[in-house]
This record gives C-alpha cells, sequence and structure tokens, in this order.
C-alpha cells in the first residue's frame, strides 16, 4: 500500500537535547568524525488506494496541525514515498 | 519538654479557611495521567469539592474550574501533551476556557497538563526535554510574581513557596517576541529560585493566559499541600503546605466573582 513519509525536524535556533547527547556520546564508540547531531521524526502514513492531490493536503495539515509542533518543529517534507512499500 | 514533638509533622494541620466551601473543581483523567487523585485530594483539602472528569466525555458536569493533572498523558508519545489537546473533554475546556464574557472558566495545568495548555494554544510556548536530559525530583523554591490570576490570587506579591518539581520534558521555550510580550504584560506567575533547573527560558516555571483565568506551571502544588507529605521546610521535614494557597486562591476567586 502507497505511504505518505513526513519528516519533521526540531527548529535549527533550539537547543535539541537528544541530538546534544548523541552526538557526545559518539566519540565514545570510536566515531570522531561528526561535529554534531540533530534527531528528528519520521512519520509514515499508510494510505488505503490511491495516493490523490486531497489525501497529501490532509496529511500536510496533519504535518503542520498534529505531527509538529511550530513552536519547536519544522515540518521538513511530506511526500509520496517512491520506493516499493516494504 | 512537655510537647510531643512529631516525627514528620503536624498530619492535622486545618486548611485555610473556606471562603466557598463546595466550589466543584474539576480533575481530569487521561489515559497515563498520574495525579489526579494528588489533585483531588489537594481540591478538598482547599475547601473544594472534587468532581473526576473523564477524557472521553464530553460534560464538564457544571464544575466551576478545572485542574489538568501531571502525568505522561497517552504516553507522550508524539509530544508531551500532543494528543491530549484532542480529547473530547479538552474541546469543552478549551471553549470554556475562552468563552468570550468575563465567566471564563478557570483553568490549572500542572506539568504534563501545562504541556496540554500549550499544545492546546490556550498558553503560548512549548516544552522540551530538560537542559541536561536528565528526569528531575527534587524541591523547587519558586517566586509568585503574579498575584492577579484566578489560581493565585491569596500570595503575596513576590512570595517564596516551596513545591516539588519532577519532570521529563520541563524546559520552556518560546520565541523571542512571546517572551518579551509575557514578561512585559506580566504574565510569568512563577519563576524558579536559585539554578535554573531545566534550562526553561527566563527561568520561568509558569505562566497565565492575557485573561489571567488559565495558568500553567511546571512544577507541582498538589504535592505539598497537607503537613506530612510535601517538602521540608522551616517548621519540620516534609511539613511544607505552600502548594495549598493555589486551590485556596481559586475558590476565593470564584467565590468573589473575579474571573
Amino acid at each position: 500500500m502507497p505511504r505518505i513519509i513526513v519528516e519533521v525536524m526540531p527548529k535549527p535556533e533550539i537547543l535539541d537535547p537528544q541530538g546534544k547527547a548523541i552526538a557526545s556520546a559518539l566519540p565514545h564508540l570510536g566515531f570522531t568524525g561528526f561535529s554534531g547531531v540533530r534527531q528528528g521524526r519520521r512519520f509514515e502514513l499508510t494510505v488505503d488506494g490511491e495516493v490523490t492531490e486531497q489525501v497529501l493536503a490532509s496529511a500536510r495539515t496533519a504535518a503542520t496541525e498534529m505531527l509538529s509542533n511550530p513552536v519547536i518543529e519544522d515540518v521538513i517534507s511530506v511526500r509520496v514515498d517512491d520506493e516499493d512499500a516494504a | 519538654m512537655s510537647t510531643e514533638t512529631p516525627l514528620i509533622g503536624n498530619l492535622h494541620a486545618a486548611p485555610a479557611e473556606n471562603p466557598l466551601s463546595g466550589a466543584r473543581i474539576g480533575v481530569v483523567t487521561f489515559p497515563g495521567t498520574l495525579d489526579d487523585r494528588d489533585a483531588a485530594r489537594a481540591v478538598r483539602l482547599g475547601g473544594g469539592t472534587a468532581v473526576p472528569l473523564w477524557h472521553a466525555d464530553e460534560s464538564l458536569q457544571g464544575v466551576d474550574a478545572v485542574v489538568l493533572p501531571g502525568g505522561f498523558s497517552y504516553g507522550d508519545y508524539l509530544r508531551a501533551g500532543a494528543i491530549a489537546r484532542f480529547a473530547p473533554m479538552m474541546n469543552k475546556i478549551i471553549d470554556a476556557a475562552t468563552a468570550p464574557s468575563a465567566a471564563r472558566l478557570p483553568v490549572l495545568g500542572i506539568c504534563n497538563g501545562f504541556q496540554v495548555l500549550t499544545e492546546s494554544h490556550l498558553l503560548p510556548g512549548s516544552m522540551v526535554k530538560n537542559e541536561h536530559l536528565k528526569f528531575l525530583c527534587k524541591d523547587q523554591v519558586l517566586q509568585v510574581e503574579n498575584t492577579d490570576t484566578a489560581w493565585t490570587s491569596q500570595f503575596t506579591a513576590d512570595e517564596l513557596i516551596a513545591v516539588p518539581l519532577k519532570n521529563q520534558d520541563g524546559q520552556y521555550l518560546a520565541d523571542p517576541a512571546t517572551l518579551e510580550a509575557l514578561e512585559a504584560e506580566g504574565r510569568v506567575v512563577f519563576r524558579y529560585v536559585g539554578e535554573n533547573p531545566n534550562g526553561s527560558r527566563n527561568g520561568i516555571a509558569g505562566i497565565t493566559n492575557e485573561t489571567g483565568n488559565v495558568v500553567g506551571l511546571m512544577p507541582h502544588p498538589e504535592h505539598a499541600v497537607e503537613a506530612g507529605y510535601g517538602p521540608d521546610d522551616a517548621t519540620g521535614m516534609r511539613s511544607g503546605t505552600d502548594g495549598l494557597t493555589i486551590f485556596t486562591s481559586v475558590i476565593a476567586s470564584l467565590a468573589g466573582g473575579a474571573q
């Protein structure tokens, strides 16, 4: 079944404590080439049937009104999954 | 000494006088709410009648005010308070709290309840994880900076109070313009005293809306309402009851028709 992928990231100017914690742990495991980490979220919305423009519009609204909080997060992308659904 | 010294304080301290005994204060339970019983107990000790409200119901049952207690509504799986915001009961509360008349429903959000209030847009800003990523549990001193709200009318200006703080996502954030407005309009109700425990902007522990009927705060006044169970204070171990004034304040405000 087709899927819509929504990606949400913390706003650049807001400290991302989770990303910071991961960044500080990476060198302990020998991964020394990375100066920063930011952690976001990926949502996969499964669609029964065709992904119409209306369905996509609905996903965009869900992305901005529920899946993200505009005070602290940005919606990076809302797109149809172009890989074959596993 | 002729008087017996209690081990953990006087367990029978009388609550403050009850200006409107019988005021009905709703306490909402969401899936994952933890502190609803404590909030109900605080309402009773403050002189009110606690009315349990279930998240999926649509009737406010004629309550005079509402408390959104702490916990982890819907597991906080999306964001803290994000899913609770869409509960049928919240729709009723949002409508009643923003009614056009002066009879706006007083609403208090504590901890997760504060997070629900920001997600509901009843209060500005948002919460993210504590700056140092640790779950905090400690007695916290706060300064009461606004005594004009429905929930703080019986505090004195700049009064220092001690109540427990326990949270994971307690770092208050808002954009610079919002922070400036909150400060300029005196809408910072509670501010952390001493070291900022979670990195909140401007040390903000609690705020109110433009009309003073909606208040959110991160620490827990409902855990500081009865001697024997509250923070340590000058009179003895665990004997702090500073949180009780929140609950007597709303009852007094209702009696005075202030809100």
